[in-house]
């Protein structure tokens, strides 16, 4: 099959052949990886806005989910080990564009933005079914997503997808091996341990933190990106009704955000960096731990 | 209403403690609805571990099958959806483990009953299902509602609940129910467990440990740290991110994902909390964490906090503690 593929690869770089997009010449995998454009918390502190359902974003930075972007990172090593074609997806307003911007530097080659107002409120049933209203009329060997998201953490996404697409899955992916419609994956369990499991492709994997080191993207990247089209849908353009979207839609509702209540704070030193490092000494000191 | 079921984890033999948290907290909740807690437990030759459920449980649904001797999700929800069929719970609880997100979201879509993932607590108000669920790195705390349905699925954060044997036991009756896979689950196929080859560090040896987290930003900022740990005779561990990243291996790492630590002295250095690290060193005797968002969960598992940035405090701890040798000496 690679033989074949070579051949016909060289006519068509000689002008002699256009080639027949035709199942049976393919070789090459079409990947499709679902991005989330989320706000960076780790290191910010964080205050609950005034509705009391979301957290005040005003001066938080956004960016590609973490576990996205070692999602995306893995999709584009494959596409550039095996050939093939890599396309990103995701639910979101405008502002998603900047994450799909970074897909399309770091390699891939489409972009999607499935945007309405009505798909605020979301959570991540109605997120996989408004996916899957598009994904399962697109040409796919792999689906990647991150296991998780850094705003809801719902982890839920990428299996029900799978199950919509009547496709095999595996969460907590930290290898991926590819071989002949099957792949084999390891996946991590608790205490440093993993499982290698075998599955069938076509295959959604959600992709575990580490997997893999994400590139940086060239400033040449960036300006082609930038020429690179982003397909915008909305609500219509999908085929869902309202009742499958938002609120309506989904599984949970958000009634309250707060930030927890501590059990058993700390009791803090204050002062300059010296004046708190000497405090901390002398509490060590007292426990014969210096 | 009906039940409440359980579905019981275990690995290599061993019956994991997310089992007897669930069952806990599910004797708790079916006590308040007057309903019955069933704990379910699939596997090959399990019968006899089923025992060690009944003192939790009313009743124990066993279903033996070799196609169960290792954990398959598909094999799985093929199992627990003909029981939930057949049974009809009110709730179903599973642990949000690495086996529980695997199996619960595809389980929940697959029988169109909603899922709450990763609750760390869940109230019925008359038939209405309340969670209590994290978000953003365990930030933030959300109350969430969910859909009205005749049956409820939800998976369970480890250590959320801490596990107590019924007193007495309860010695529910164990029924062997029969497998409902009728043929080999292929699409998906457990292949081998493997285990990271073993590190330089033992972490889980040290009376003293450093913790390092994304806080310290750049590797290129890891001899900071790596001094201080010297100075103070500490072992250096780390966080989940800084292993991702590749900065230090993954043998000191601490964690759900890694090592669980018990050393006398935890230093937290640009740690923020994350409940998965937290459950790896929270029972430290000692725990002083630096971090500059005053908010960071770690500070309700320290017992002393610094609100400021590590790059000044670190090296002003680290002269200070020099000091201090250089006048015993």
């Amino acid at each position: 099959m690679f033989k074949i593929w070579e051949d016909k690869q060289k006519l068509y770089e000689n002008g002699l052949f256009i080639p027949l997009f035709n199942l049976e010449m393919r070789n090459t995998l079409d990947i499709i990886v679902c991005v989330k454009h989320v706000p960076e918390t780790a290191e910010a502190e964080l205050k609950i806005d005034a509705s009391g359902k979301t957290i005040e974003k005003a001066g938080l930075v956004f960016d590609i989910n973490e576990w996205d972007d070692y999602a995306l990172e893995e999709a584009v090593r494959i596409k550039e080990k095996l050939g093939g074609t890599v396309t990103a997806i995701t639910v979101g307003a405008e502002h998603s564009d900047s994450t799909l911007r970074k897909c399309l530097a770091r390699g891939a080659d489409k972009a999607i933005r499935l945007t309405d107002p009505k798909f605020e409120g979301s959570d991540g049933y109605a997120i996989a079914k408004i996916l899957h209203s598009v994904i399962k009329n697109l040409h796919y060997d792999l689906i990647l997503t991150g296991f998780q998201a850094g705003d809801d953490s719902y982890s839920m996404v990428g299996p029900i997808l799978a199950e919509m697409l009547r496709i095999p899955h595996a969460t907590l992916v930290k290898k991926i091996e590819l071989g002949v419609g099957t792949a084999r994956v390891n996946r991590e369990l608790e205490g440093g341990l993993e499982e290698v499991v075998e599955i069938k492709l076509p295959a959604l994997f959600a992709v575990q933190t580490g997997i893999n080191e994400p590139r940086y993207v060239s400033i040449m990247g960036i300006r082609k990106a930038m020429q690179k089209e982003i397909k915008v849908m909305n609500l219509a353009e999908t085929g869902l009704s309202e009742a499958d979207v938002g609120e309506a839609g989904s599984w949970l509702k958000i009634e309250k955000l707060y930030i927890p209540p501590v059990e058993k704070q700390a009791e803090f030193l204050k002062g300059s960096p010296d004046e708190v490092a000497a405090k901390i000494v002398e509490i060590l000191k007292s426990r014969g731990l210096i | 209403m009906a039940g409440i079921f359980v579905l019981a984890e275990h690995r290599q033999g061993q019956i994991r403690d997310i089992t007897y948290e669930m069952l806990t907290k599910g004797n708790e909740i079916a006590e308040k609805l007057n309903v019955e807690l069933t704990a379910v437990m699939f596997g090959k030759d399990v019968k006899e571990k089923g025992k060690a459920l009944s003192e939790y449980a009313k009743k124990v649904l066993v279903v033996e099958d070799a196609k169960l001797e290792n954990f398959n999700s598909e094999a799985y929800q093929k199992v627990l959806s003909s029981l939930i069929r057949e049974q009809k719970p009110t709730l179903t609880m599973v642990g949000h483990t690495s086996y529980g997100v695997e199996l619960a979201p595809r389980l929940a879509a697959s029988l169109n009953f909603p899922l709450a993932t990763d609750c760390i607590d869940l109230t019925f108000e008359g038939e209405n299902l309340t969670v209590t669920r994290q978000m953003y790195g365990g930030k933030v705390n959300a109350k969430a509602t969910i859909k009205k349905a005749e049956s409820y699925i939800v998976t369970v954060r480890q250590a959320a609940f801490t596990a107590k044997k019924p007193q007495p036991p309860l010695n529910g009756e164990i029924i062997e129910k029969p497998s409902p896979l009728t043929e080999e689950i292929t699409a998906k196929r457990f292949v081998e467990y493997v285990l990271p080859p073993p590190g330089g560090v033992d972490i889980t040896a040290a009376e003293k440990l450093v913790g390092v987290g994304r806080g310290i930003k750049d590797q290129a900022n890891m001899p900071i740290i790596e001094e201080f740990a010297n100075s103070l005779g500490a072992v250096l561990a780390c966080s989940r991110p800084v292993v991702d990243k590749g900065w230090l291996s993954s043998d000191r790492q601490v964690g759900s994902s890694g090592k669980t630590v018990k050393p006398k002295l935890y230093i937290a250095v640009g740690i923020s909390g994350a409940f998965q690290h937290v459950l790896g060193m929270k029972n430290s005797d000692l725990i002083i964490a630096i971090n500059k968002d005053p908010n960071a969960p770690i500070f309700n598992f320290s017992d002393y906090g610094v609100v400021d940035d590590l790059f000044k405090v670190i090296p002003a701890l680290k002269n200070k503690i020099n000091e201090l040798k250089g006048q015993k000496a």
